[in-house]
């Protein structure tokens, strides 16, 4: 899932290690993160948004961390995505890496696959998988089906993609 | 009297004498009176300033393959008195010839031209649209696209004052059919080519077709004569049809979608490319067999949507004669 938490930081050195090593600890993979400097606080502080890809069942747990490490956290929430589409890919999707294939979405923090349909027909023959991705807005999913395009054609893949985008 | 030369024998060539002599009597109302004056092929020809027999024409060229040495197609456009130039020859996307100086003949002397040789359209549109311009004439070419599927006409005239946002078609039959044949049996790409070349859908070398080279040719045609773009072949995004899998007609289907091979130029975002795409299966353009259809986005009419039969000897003489017509309309 794709998330953005903002935390309230002191201005010294170290202060943004504690909110995000317990990001790696929990798995989370972070996808960027965004000093608001033009919003300190009434007491300096400097809101920082850190936008992350986790697992949904360990955010609770995750937020307790980065408080127990005395961050404040401001907000968090679940990055909405309100751009869908299905493109086929055929090819050896597998063997080549489909887990890169699927990481260099997610880690965009625009854009996710939401969901995979995977038809192997025989060892050693092009599989087909029918991709949703979803993305934060249309000009993102547009963005998305282009680094998807790329990765496919380093890896040999014929990309489908919808005629139109809903 | 309006003067036709017709320029090319093959297939098309032959199916526009047959629908002048069948339909003779039909288009003399439309235009008045016309005769062909002159028909060539690659060998030779026949010509005469007071008509050709076209039944004799077609004889010939039945019997013996090709029409008597003698007359060549450049000497006619040099020397022989004609309105309008039919010109049928062989399709060449990479120079256009021999089209492309038969076409720039006919302009040079003020003759109209109307073909279904995509080359020299690819090739050169502006520089032929600009030469008509100069000399007086029209350049008709409703056969180049989607055959029999009114297209060009269509944009230019009926559609006249709408900006043309985008176009995105089947413009290639080949593609359609066998797509559409293994979206039905899920068969293999390599099963159902074998079929459509039995069939004679698709050449002995598909590549053509199945690459997406015709589809692209078409592509260019539309954008640089009916959207005002100035784009070259080679611009074209192109993706063929050769690896898709009946698996990915299977797991396609399950979202709803089939897939088709689409032309699509889309002038706010940019895009010039032919590849196959995901269709839902209730859309326009998800039609089957060697059907072409193309949706045409503007901005007062909204989404117009045309099929047709994209090739067939008849089908393009239907094309040109619809041309011969616009050019020289005097009746409805």
């Amino acid at each position: 899932m794709l998330m953005t938490i903002v935390v309230e930081l002191k201005d010294q050195p170290g202060q943004l290690l504690k909110a995000l090593e317990p990001i790696s600890r929990f798995g989370g993979n972070i996808v960027s993160v965004f000093h608001q400097r033009d919003k300190i606080t009434p007491l300096k502080r400097i809101p920082v948004e850190i936008t992350i890809q986790i697992d949904e069942k360990r955010v609770e747990d995750l937020i307790e961390a980065i408080r127990r490490n005395g961050v404040i956290v401001r907000s968090y929430n679940k990055v909405k995505l309100t751009a869908t589409t299905s493109l086929l890919l055929i090819g050896h999707i597998i063997h080549t890496d489909l887990g890169d294939t699927i990481n260099r979405i997610d880690s965009t923090g625009f854009a996710e696959v939401v969901d995979m349909h995977i038809s192997m027909p025989q060892l050693n023959h092009p599989s087909t998988a029918m991709v949703t991705i979803s993305a934060t807005n249309d000009e993102n999913l547009k963005r998305a089906i282009k680094i998807l395009k790329q990765i496919c054609r380093e890896k040999d893949i014929t990309v489908i993609e919808p005629l139109e985008l809903q | 009297m309006i003067k036709i030369a017709i320029f090319g024998f093959g297939s098309v060539g032959q199916g526009v004498a047959e629908v002048l002599l069948s339909k003779g009597d039909v288009i003399r109302r439309i235009i008045g009176d016309f005769e062909v004056v002159a028909v060539t092929d690659s060998k030779g020809g026949l010509a005469d300033e007071n008509g050709v027999d076209l039944a004799e024409a077609l004889e010939i060229k039945r019997k013996r393959k090709r029409l008597p040495e003698g007359v060549t197609t450049m000497d006619v456009i040099e020397n022989m008195d004609f309105d309008v130039g039919i010109e049928v020859t062989v399709t060449n996307i990479e120079h256009g010839e021999p089209g492309l100086t038969h076409i720039k003949g006919c302009l040079k002397r003020g003759a109209n031209v109307i073909t279904s040789n995509k080359g020299p359209l690819v090739v050169a549109y502006k520089e032929l649209a600009r030469l008509a311009e100069k000399n007086g004439a029209r350049l008709m070419f409703e056969a180049t696209v989607g055959g029999a599927m009114p297209i060009v006409k269509l944009v230019k005239n009926d559609l006249a004052v709408n900006e043309i946002y985008a176009i995105k078609g089947i413009l290639n039959g080949t593609c359609n059919y066998i797509l559409s044949r293994m979206e039905r049996e899920r068969l293999t790409y390599d099963q159902i080519l074998a079929e459509a070349k039995e069939l004679g859908i698709a050449e002995a070398d598909p590549t053509y077709d199945v690459e997406g080279i015709d589809a692209a040719a078409k592509l260019v045609i539309i954008a640089n004569a009916l959207m005002d773009m100035d784009v070259k072949f080679e611009d074209v995004e192109r993706v063929g049809i050769t690896k898709i899998t009946p698996e990915a007609f299977e797991v396609a289907m399950e979202k709803g979608y089939t897939i088709r091979l689409i032309a699509e130029v889309d002038k706010i975002e940019g895009i010039l490319r032919v590849s196959p795409r995901l269709i839902p299966i209730q859309h326009p353009l998800a039609i089957s067999g060697t059907l072409n259809a193309a949706l045409i986005r503007t901005d007062l009419a909204g989404d117009v949507v045309v099929v047709g039969k994209g090739a067939g000897s008849k089908e393009t003489a239907s094309a040109i004669v619809s041309d011969l017509i616009e050019l020289y309309r005097c009746r409805d």
